[in-house]
């Protein structure tokens, strides 16, 4: 997939101005709200007109003012996953799911009901009104329902902005499946760095109607470390939790982590730690009250605002912690410098738990 | 209570008649109006919009004149409809016309009120997802008025009951033909001796616009359900 944008939009004093061009199956698009991110969705969706400039995908023109060229919506072949379901109140699930796909030429019939049905898990829903479907189901109908409609390109507006935790994830689960066994490209637009991370390793930041970096999530996550309030996010996958002396023991990149027992039932899950709540020490220290003490090397370090990234490798596993630069002289932490990092037990959090059939987001790990 | 003679009946069941038949015609371009009104972007969108509102305000008998001049012989609508045979003038079908001008707007209105409602988004979703803008009208926003159309079909029937200025001036108040309740009523009212006449058609006309009101709330209570 090969997008093309240059365009411009006025909205009385904010004007969106954007030129850019993106390339691969998937691109992420971060920005705070009012950043001009929905309105990208709407100029390449057709349901907003720019300005001026053009818009082309895969070399053909969507719109371009110069030679007045401005396909209508339905003409596209772009489909949208609103951030509500925007489910049609009026038809079954099976209708709405049929909606796209009834009005899809032939020849670019790919996907079909059955192989998304079985992809989404959509079959006991099939019959049942819309109105009676909990929100998480909603929108893997919404989900499906544009990715039956057969589009060259699927743009994802903040879909699992209405969603809880839990939901959130397993549809992340669901949207990662159905692109990576359809191969449907996609823009996926979101506010979460978290998000971001676990969808994509290509994105576009936009600030105020501007393109502010086009680089990798995780280049992005570390440049935004110093300037978020949770620090660097640092994703890991624990297994095969254990319970010993009513604490839960995961297995995690050949090691151990020590987390507070009472744990559900879950064997693993994907859990987070902040950059924040890594404690690092030159020498190994004797008596500490956090559970966790990894031996660590120093890979690399960063600077980010007025903080220091410390990328760490513990085993198989990589861990990035914070300091402020001080620190990192004092210690004297340059790369291949071993440490220690301390972690309270209490300092991680689930964010999901492998569901029935839908496997737990990967991260998304830059190349 | 008088027993009702054979012209008695023929108004009631006149009135009937018209006003569902000025329903009927009206209804797909109401539908129309108000889409044009809610979604249309054009030149000129004001104007449609007094010109649809115009008979709510407007006195009746001046809706009346003016399409008893547009119908008579001289209106270029009388002209062509005379060329081809058509007599509006003073029959039933004037009593539609006039009834189906008045009321419009009344339908117009309802209808709007229940697409402007319909989440914009919808429409949207419709459009990405291949839908032209005649096949969103007709498979989605259509639909989703369902509500708006039984609403503003039930307040023009019940308006149309009681249409008088406009009907009186095109269709005239000839007993049998073209004398509706509101009509004979007034017959009766203004002729010495008519009281109890004129009374027993006012319980008819109370009974009626009871029994369309409590269809409406039925109406609107099983789509409530529907949902």
């Amino acid at each position: 997939m090969e997008l093309r944008l240059a365009t411009h939009k006025q909205f009385g004093a904010f004007s969106l101005d954007l030129d850019l061009v993106i390339q691969g199956e998937a691109c992420g698009i971060f920005g705070p709200s009012g950043s001009g991110k929905s309105t990208l969705v709407s100029l390449v969706s057709g349901l907003l007109r720019p300005d001026r400039g053009s818009i082309l995908l895969d070399g053909t023109p969507l719109f371009d003012s110069g030679s007045q060229i401005d396909v209508a919506p339905n003409r596209r072949r772009i489909g949208i996953v609103f951030q509500q379901p925007s489910l049609f109140p009026h038809l079954s699930v099976r209708g709405n799911l049929l909606y796209g796909l009834k009005r899809c030429a032939p020849e670019h019939r790919r996907i079909e009901m059955d192989s998304l049905v079985r992809v989404l898990q959509l079959e006991p829903l099939l019959e049942r009104g819309v109105n009676n479907l909990s929100g998480g189901e909603r929108q893997r109908v919404a989900i499906g329902r544009a990715v039956l409609s057969n589009p060259r390109l699927l743009l994802m507006d903040e879909p699992l902005s209405a969603l809880d935790d839990h939901l959130r994830f397993q549809i992340i689960s669901h949207l990662k499946a159905v692109c990576r066994e359809f191969r449907i490209p996609f823009l996926f637009i979101s506010h979460s760095m978290l998000e971001m991370r676990l969808m994509t390793d290509q994105v576009i930041a936009l600030a105020g109607g501007r393109v502010a970096a086009q680089t990798t999530t995780e280049r992005l996550a570390r440049e935004r470390m110093g300037l978020s309030p949770v620090g660097y996010i640092n994703l890991l996958r624990l297994e095969d939790m254990r319970l010993e002396g009513g604490a839960s023991v995961y297995r995690w990149a050949g090691g151990e982590l020590v987390l507070p027992g009472g744990e559900r039932e879950a064997s693993g899950g994907l859990f987070e730690l902040s950059s924040k709540d890594i404690i690092l020490f030159k020498r190994h220290p004797e008596a500490i009250s956090a559970r966790n003490l990894l031996a660590c090397t120093v890979v690399s370090l960063f600077e980010s605002g007025s903080r220091m990234g410390v990328e760490l490798a513990s085993g198989g596993g990589r861990l990035i912690a914070e300091i402020v630069p001080a620190a990192a002289r004092d210690l004297e932490i340059v790369p291949g410098s071993t440490l220690f990092a301390a972690i309270k037990a209490s300092a991680f959090r689930r964010l999901a738990v492998p569901g029935p059939g839908a496997a737990l987001p990967e991260p998304e790990r830059a190349g | 209570m008088p027993a009702f003679s054979p012209a008695e009946y023929s108004a009631i069941l006149l009135s009937l008649k018209v006003s569902l038949v000025a329903t009927l015609i009206s209804l797909p371009f109401g539908f129309l109006a108000a889409y044009f009104l809610s979604y249309g972007r054009f030149r000129g969108r004001l104007a449609l919009d007094v010109l649809v509102n115009l008979p709510l305000t407007l006195p009746p008998v001046v809706i009346g004149y003016l399409l008893l001049l547009l119908l008579g012989r001289h209106g270029w609508l009388g002209r062509t409809l005379a060329a081809l045979g058509v007599s509006v003038l003073f029959t039933w079908k004037a009593a539609v016309i006039a009834t189906a001008v008045v009321g419009f707007p009344l339908m117009v209105r309802a209808i709007r009120v229940g697409m402007e409602a319909i989440d914009p988004r919808l429409i949207q979703a419709s459009r990405a997802l291949g839908a032209g803008p005649v096949d969103c009208l007709l498979t989605v926003i259509l639909p989703l008025s369902a509500r708006g159309l039984v609403a503003g079909s039930v307040l023009m029937f019940a308006r149309g009951l009681g249409e008088f200025g406009a009907t009186i001036i095109v269709a005239g108040n000839i007993p049998g033909v073209t004398q509706t309740i509101p009509l004979a009523i007034y017959d009766y009212a203004s002729s010495p001796g008519g009281d109890p006449m004129a009374l027993a058609l006012c319980l008819v006309s109370i009974v009626l616009s009871v029994a369309v009101l409590l269809i409406h709330e039925q109406l609107g209570r099983r789509m409530t359900r529907l949902d």
